[in-house]
């Protein structure tokens, strides 16, 4: 049987890594415009359906202009807020939920916090807000919207990267989305509680908490974990904006 | 000189046939049972996890067979390895640029394809000592083998776990309100497997060859 040298087996190896290297980054690189509009086209969508619109977007033949025309529709202004909750006129709300890792991996009283104002064909106002945070298996996020009482919750939608198909990805459907709505994150004497995520009760009379998933503990306990400490970022600008409206 | 093997001979056709039954890559060989059991919760990411593997598994093959007389044995695992990766990867980009829906549903499961024992178990078997063009068919035999398996899978999985067909609600309104409800535990992995063993129980009694003499 012919014997390979090892001279050729080097040769053999690093001709064949540097091949795959320039195929990688050829293609990764041609692509990365679709997938990056893809990410954005998501987010816009995200913040649409946190509100309750964007819900033909299965059924339209262009998806991508769908969600732009919805998005400049309904969201009529966007500002960002520090933890004091005083508005940062120089920064695009847009941007900063683009970078939403960034902002989460500092302290909350360093954050820079969006928020997006949705204004319905009747007039009504409702604010949505991006959270991020961490589940069991890669980051969790989402975006709520809030009444303009600044603390019911209006409605909610929640992704992740890689939590498990049927357990921790059920944050991700309607039926658990649709337990925060018409819940609160200040108690009625004006002190910050959140939305909790809570195990083994009844949450159905509580309007703090919701029912965490079955088989998916960890992940709960991350989102429950997201809310208190994103929504705690609000909490100063909330209780100004209130007065405001 | 031999004469040239017609493209779809009798020998070539039969690669492409017999991973749909006899030696089945799920059912016979016993490979790739864990995206069956993962991927096959609902049937739309079960057939683009099967188009996904098919892709894999057949330029993979083609490539190995392309390059399997260079390839010094020593290190032809790690060359394979080199190879499956390298379209997985390729076809993950792909999937987020053009079917970004779809590739968050499967998520982790693409990367995943890289560990399938399908892909890595015809190089070995296959590819190494055989031409292009059925190396090539070999892998669209077995991927086709793979994804027969996944989409019936799929396909009583989604049905009887949460009563639809490609998200589309099949299962009438008049069916719960009489007491039927989804089988909560088809959408878990167990089930999958008993699904997967009721297929191979049924193949085996139509195929008496299938089972192993005592």
């Amino acid at each position: 049987m012919k014997s390979y040298s090892n001279t050729y087996i080097f040769i053999f190896s690093v001709v064949m890594v540097v091949i795959v290297a320039i195929l990688l980054s050829f293609v990764a690189m041609k692509l990365k415009p679709l997938q990056e509009l893809n990410r954005e086209i998501e987010r816009k969508s995200d913040i649409l359906r946190s509100v309750g619109e964007a819900s033909e977007e299965s059924d339209v033949k262009d998806k991508n202009a769908y969600i732009e025309q919805e998005f400049d529709k309904y969201i009529s202004d966007s500002y960002v807020v520090d933890y004091s909750g005083e508005v940062q006129s120089n920064e695009d709300a847009f941007d900063i939920t683009l970078k939403i890792k960034e902002q989460s991996d500092k302290d909350v009283k360093d954050r820079l916090f969006p928020v997006f104002v949705y204004t319905s064909e009747t007039g009504d106002h409702k604010y949505i807000v991006p959270v991020r945070g961490k589940g069991l298996w890669g980051p969790i996020w989402g975006y709520v919207s809030f009444d303009p009482d600044m603390n019911t919750i209006f409605g909610a939608v929640y992704d992740h990267a890689k939590e498990t198909p049927g357990l921790g990805a059920e944050i991700n459907t309607d039926w658990f989305e649709g337990d925060f709505k018409g819940k609160q994150i200040f108690d009625d004497e004006g002190n910050y509680v959140s939305v909790r995520v809570l195990k083994n009760t009844d949450t159905k009379g509580n309007p703090h908490a919701v029912d965490a998933i079955s088989g998916g503990t960890i992940t709960s306990m991350g989102l429950d974990e997201m809310l208190l400490d994103y929504f705690g970022g609000y909490v100063n600008h909330f209780k100004e904006k209130v007065k405001e409206n | 000189m031999t004469e040239k093997e017609p493209l779809f001979s009798a020998k070539n056709l039969k690669l492409l046939k017999e991973p749909l039954g006899q030696s089945n890559p799920i059912t016979v060989q016993v490979l790739g049972i864990c995206s069956a059991l993962a991927i096959t919760v609902q049937l739309k990411p079960a057939i683009v996890m099967t188009l996904a593997v098919i892709v894999v598994l057949s330029v993979s093959n083609v490539v190995i067979s392309l390059l399997r007389k260079m390839i010094p044995p020593r290190i032809r695992i790690i060359v394979q390895l080199v190879v499956i990766a390298t379209m997985v990867i390729v076809v993950d980009q792909v999937l987020q640029a053009y079917a970004y829906e779809v590739s968050k549903q499967l998520s982790v499961f693409v990367g995943l394809i890289i560990t399938n024992c399908i892909i890595m178990g015809r190089l070995e078997a296959f590819a190494l000592a055989n031409k292009p063009w059925p190396s090539f068919l070999d892998g669209l035999g077995n991927g086709f083998g793979y994804g027969l398996i996944l989409i019936i899978v799929s396909f009583f999985r989604e049905l009887l776990g949460s009563g639809t067909l490609f998200g589309i609600k099949v299962i009438p309104e008049s069916f719960y309100d009489i007491g039927y409800a989804n089988n909560g535990m088809m959408v878990l992995p167990p089930m999958a497997l008993v699904v997967v063993g009721v297929i191979i129980w049924i193949q085996r009694s139509r195929n008496k060859d299938l089972i192993e003499q005592k």
